[in-house]
């Protein structure tokens, strides 16, 4: 077989499995489960036979799909280090979860319909990655919104799964709308959408875009703000929990909010400085916001996805920095220890009964030990405690602030470095040890081999991730889209054994300031929750803090505040549309016509006088009339 | 060969109605027989078509003391209509396929209807377009007036009243077109060679344009289409959706537009921000776009729901028509394609499907339902239309309305961007409908369980009813695959409609799209 249908088999394998499981084998379930996974793992496989055979170089493979009048768009597969890394993420980090569901999701009486689901997602998700142009990224972009849909409102029976369903389809294609904006502006301008043409069009002038390039920028970052959550439309990704614990796994770590952050990495050339700014804050600000809305959460699910908030925003925000390695560094070892977080609260989760409240758990230790010492590696990574792989990337995004001269941002991202352990640890000691809380955290048990062999695996991948090498990798990309002269060439690479240690110190030695204001902020947010939650009974922060934990505790009320506003004056304008078609335009027309016959109708009426002499004088007027115009002329 | 679509249906008239009476399986197996061998006989002219002709079918002079010639002939536009005509007409048939009420009736008006439309499609001379096109209004108003449902004497009146409305309209234009030219001809493709004085454009335009529209559903002129659809049977919503509102936007683009392009160039003065007939409609459009999912928005009624999207997507053929560039253009007819089958895919659903298994339309009372449960095909082909309605990528919606979305962009940007704030509306609407109607929380199952004991004093014959909400049928099964498959095979590889559609517009008919990019 030839190399170049590799990519094409790693991007149909999950359709083909979904079409078959829907249409043949729904009733079968271990087959469906058989071919949802052989379709990831597959993939998987043959990512790195594509790497392994064609090296990181760009390629692109592609066919035409559409061409009218100008628009010629290519059906086509871009092959570089940046996608073809973050197709070994997705994935990898997806085959973990995929097999995990096997185990949590048995009992469920849609068990087949879940992995059909999870294939049409993986399809979508691998769809994005591999695009070589923007309306073929929208294509997908659109589809993992729907596939998403059908994932979170998997149970569609509770009211709450099907509103988070239709919440995050919703506001995700509110973004959708800025993106396809944006879209449309570049083509209008460019007259290409493929990001290749669009980018050596740019190199050969800049100027390109003119007075519209931040405007464009912004629109296209739209579209990330949706997918990735960023304030002001982060508020579906909290409720989209509703969904199974693999869902939240697959949509919050590896996947759906990472496309927001990969597209600004694909498409990071069209930034302009000004809209490079703007993303950065928007990040700045969601980290912010989320990690403290998670200071104050019970639900074990929702701090971690508040958590996967705050990441985000990390990312955007290093993105803006004009830093897309730190970002995609992050979202690489995020992908691996926030699925591994998400998989250990499932593995809880299973075990308590489908309790979610962290304070009826406790004492896990001895009872699931496997899921306890891998949930500490997660949390380690999470807070960025070296050698653990999130406090290499963290430490990228610290270095980065530090590179651009922005201070407030670095402050920022420090800050939230200190929230982030505080709320893990805050997590950690409430729900993983102390005194068992309930009847069901005394009879807790571990779970299965099949679910926790993938948290072993996460786990691992969590703590080497940070020094194997990924951002050089990703170094291999931006180096291509960033301009020379704001691209620092990377620190020597030492070789063999040295190299891990070398690149265990790297960050000591490159940014020391970041490094130690990382490590500070570790001990400073480990020390609070220590103290506060290290045998506490109930939370003590609502006591010290009023109103504001009041406030962090209802997300700072933004859900109330859009139902509000943007749905009330929606509802308001749909129901006065509503009358005026009714009775206006409807009235209008109608009373015209029946009012126009009537009126006719009295006229004529006159006419009908039933007096034979008035209708022998009108014919007789009739053909004197006829006479003149026939002999007159 | 293509003039056998329209001779079929009326042989099939015919036979019908030489049948006895009352038998409805020979009446519906002849009018199936029929449908389907006007589908086939339009795809082999599809299959057959030469990309950028205009295949002449028929000439022959039919009235010659005034020049009108029996002339059918066939672009690339009117066969990708024709296609959709075939298509719609074997749908309708499979979801009508338990009519027991007058069935050979019934069957003899819907194939008068299909013929008509075919016809309309193929005349190349326009006084027997015009003809065709009466043809067609009259079998809808007895199709709804006598097996429609809620307020159907009103809602067939009502529609039967606008269609004249706008014939009356039409026909003035096409009778003034005809003496102003002094050619002595009705043939479309003369009379756009004529160079018709541009005063004379500038008022027959928009009375021809706005004739025509009518039926398209343009706004303000639109209140038929949601009460009509609402009060027809389902095939003829279906038909009326798919078929029958494509009518209309399909004789504005080959009668009014082509005739009298000078009509949208820029008038000599500007009123409140408009300077043209072409800024007019397209404003009318984006309003109908985005007025028409607002209202569906707060519909109580399912159908009502589908009947107002259906004016939304129609404002987005009309925006597409005046863009007056090939993307927009070709967009437009894509779109017609599109909406015809997916439309009467949810018509379907609405109507036959739930509505006569359950006799309600109520969302509020579908929502204690748990549709999903009792009838799981129903709740899945809603979500899979429900999907393609809202234009998401895979099915034929979304390459269409991104056409007329670039092409707009180009031509008014502003209403570009307010139109897709259409769109988003359309998946909250499509959502909450979807929700409602099939995935409400279950607190009163419409299962055979359902007794008089429970409360509700139902007789017996009513709960007769419920046991017998039967499992959706075979034809229904056929009817829904076979309309989801054409969108999908159109969205996933959407060249197979746009090569014969785009280089149409390179023929003579369309010569004033390229002087100096249209007015």
């Amino acid at each position: 077989m030839k190399l170049e249908a590799l990519p094409w088999l790693v991007l149909f394998l999950p359709l083909l499995a979904a079409g078959i499981i829907t249409l043949f084998t729904l009733r079968n379930k271990t087959v469906s489960a058989t071919l949802s996974i052989g379709a990831i793992v597959t993939g998987f496989v043959l990512t790195l036979a594509v790497i392994k055979f064609g090296g990181w170089e760009a390629r692109e493979l592609s066919v035409n799909w559409l061409s009218i009048g100008g628009l010629n768009v290519d059906f086509g597969l871009k092959l570089d280090a940046l996608s073809l890394m973050m197709l070994l993420i997705v994935t990898g980090v997806g085959s973990a979860i995929h097999i995990y569901s096997y185990g949590y999701m048995r009992e469920d009486p849609g068990f087949s319909r879940f992995f059909a689901c999870m294939s049409l997602f993986t399809f979508s998700m691998l769809g994005i990655v591999l695009s070589n142009n923007f309306l073929q990224m929208f294509i997908f972009w659109e589809l993992v919104g729907v596939s998403s849909y059908l994932l979170i409102g998997f149970w569609f029976e509770k009211p709450s799964a099907a509103d988070a369903a239709k919440k995050a389809f919703i506001t995700n294609r509110l973004g959708d709308f800025g993106f396809m904006l944006g879209i449309l502006t570049i083509f209008a301008i460019v007259g290409s959408l493929n990001f290749g043409t669009i980018q050596e069009l740019l190199k050969v002038n800049p100027a390109l875009f003119g007075a519209s390039a931040t405007l464009a920028g912004l629109l296209i970052f739209c579209g990330a703000m949706g997918k990735s959550a960023q304030f002001p439309l982060h508020v579906w990704l909290p409720d989209a929990m509703e969904g199974p614990t693999p869902v939240s796994a697959l949509i919050h770590a590896a996947t759906m909010v990472a496309a927001g952050v990969y597209m600004l990495c694909r498409a990071f050339f069209i930034f302009s400085p000004d809209a490079l700014t703007a993303i950065a804050w928007i990040g700045g600000f969601t980290a912010l916001l989320a990690a403290l809305i998670a200071v104050q959460q019970n639900d074990i699910k929702r701090i971690l996805a508040y958590s996967t908030l705050s990441q985000l925003g990390y990312m955007v925000m290093a993105v803006g920095l004009t830093g897309p390695t730190p970002a995609m560094f992050h979202l690489t070892t995020h992908a691996f220890f926030k699925a591994l977080l998400f998989l250990g609260a499932g593995s809880v989760i299973h075990a308590m009964h489908h309790e979610q409240d962290i304070w009826k758990m406790g004492a896990l230790r001895k009872k699931m030990p496997v899921t306890f010492w891998t949930f500490l590696v997660g949390t380690l990574a999470l807070c960025g405690v070296p050698p653990f792989s999130g406090f290499y990337s963290k430490d990228a995004i610290l270095a980065q602030a530090l590179h651009a001269h922005n201070y407030p941002l670095f402050a920022v991202a420090v800050f939230v470095a200190v929230l982030t352990t505080f709320y893990m640890f805050r997590l950690f000691f409430v729900a993983l040890v102390g005194e068992p809380r309930t009847k069901e955290a005394e009879h807790a048990h571990e779970s299965p081999g099949v679910m926790i062999w993938p948290l072993r695996i996460l786990a691992l991948l969590s703590v080497i991730a940070g020094v194997m090498g990924i951002n050089k990798i990703f170094d291999l990309y931006s180096s291509r889209v960033l301009p020379p002269f704001t691209y620092e060439i990377p620190v020597g690479e030492f070789s063999g054994a040295v190299k891990y240690v070398g690149r265990l110190l790297e960050p000591f030695q490159h940014a020391p300031v970041a490094a130690f204001g990382g490590l500070i902020a570790v001990v400073i947010g480990f020390l609070a929750a220590k103290v506060l939650y290290g045998k506490a009974k109930t939370d003590p922060l609502p006591a010290k803090l009023g109103a504001l934990s009041r406030a962090m505790a209802n997300r700072f009320y933004f859900d109330e505040i859009y139902e509000a506003t943007v749905i009330r004056i929606h509802d308001t304008i749909a129901a006065i549309s509503d009358w005026i078609d009714r009775w206006i335009v409807e009235g209008f027309c109608i009373g015209l016509v029946r009012g126009g016959t009537d009126l006719t109708g009295r006229a004529l009426r006159l006419v009908q006088t039933g007096n034979l002499q008035t209708y022998a004088f009108l014919f007789v007027l009739g053909v004197a009339v006829v006479l003149w115009f026939v002999l007159g002329k | 060969m293509l003039a056998w679509t329209i001779y079929i249906s009326f042989l099939g008239v015919l036979v019908l109605m030489l049948l006895p009476k009352g038998n409805a399986s020979a009446a519906r197996k002849v009018a199936m027989l029929s449908a389907v061998a006007g589908l086939f006989v339009a795809v082999a002219g599809f299959v057959q078509f030469k990309v950028g002709e205009i295949v002449t079918v028929a000439k022959l002079p039919w009235i010659p003391s005034l020049g009108i010639e029996y002339h059918l002939a066939a672009d690339g536009v009117s066969l990708t209509l024709v296609l959709l005509t075939g298509l719609a007409a074997v749908g309708g048939i499979l979801f009508s396929w338990n009519i027991e009420h007058r069935a050979k009736e019934f069957f003899a008006f819907y194939l008068a209807l299909i013929g008509g439309v075919y016809g309309v499609f193929l005349s190349f001379d326009l006084f027997l377009l015009f003809v065709f096109y009466e043809i067609a209004i009259i079998p809808k108003y007895f199709l709804i007036a006598i097996w429609g449902s809620t307020r159907k004497e009103y809602g067939a009146m009502k529609l039967a009243l606008y269609s004249f409305v706008g014939s009356a309209m039409v026909l003035v234009g096409l009778i003034a077109a005809y003496v102003v030219s002094g050619a002595h001809t009705f043939n479309v493709m003369e009379l756009a060679k004529y160079p018709f004085p541009h005063d004379f454009q500038m008022w027959a335009f928009p009375l021809v344009f706005v004739g025509f529209a009518i039926l398209a559903g343009m706004w303000p002129f639109h209140t038929w289409a949601p009460t009509g659809h609402v009060a027809a049977p389902t095939a003829a919503s279906m038909l009326l959706a798919g078929v029958v509102m494509k009518l209309g936007a399909y004789g504005c683009l080959r009668v009014a537009m082509t005739l009298f392009p000078q009509g949208l160039e820029n008038w000599s003065f500007g009123v409140v921000g408009f300077h043209s007939w072409r800024d007019v409609i397209a404003v009318f459009s984006v309003i109908g776009i985005v007025y028409g999912a607002v209202v569906a928005l707060v519909q109580k009624d399912f159908k009502f729901v589908i009947g107002y999207s259906s004016v939304s997507h129609m404002g987005f053929v009309l925006l597409g028509l005046v863009t007056l560039n090939t993307i927009g253009l070709s967009g437009a007819v894509l779109l017609m394609f599109s909406h015809g089958i997916i439309a009467g895919l949810l018509f379907a659903v609405v109507g036959r499907m739930v509505y006569e298994r359950t006799h309600t339309r109520e969302l509020a009372v579908l929502e204690g339902m748990n549709l999903v449960k009792a009838m799981p095909f129903a709740a899945a082909t809603f979500v899979i239309a429900g999907m393609a309605s809202m234009g998401l990528p895979g099915f034929s919606g979304f390459v269409a309305e991104l056409q007329v979305l670039i092409g707009a962009w180009k031509a008014f940007p502003t209403l570009a961007v307010i139109s897709g704030v259409g769109i988003v509306i359309g998946v909250a609407y499509t959502l909450r409908a979807m929700q409602k109607a099939f995935f409400g929380e279950a607190e009163k199952p419409l299962t055979p369980a359902l007794s008089p004991s429970d409360g509700e004093r139902e007789t017996a014959s009513q709960d007769e009813h419920h046991h017998a909400m039967d499992a959706i049928s075979v034809p229904e099964r056929i009817g829904a695959v076979m309309l989801i498959g054409v969108s999908l095979l159109v969205g996933l590889y959407p060249r197979i409609l746009l090569d014969v559609i785009v280089p149409s517009f390179d023929s003579p008919l369309f010569d004033w799209l390229r002087k100096g990019g249209g007015p």
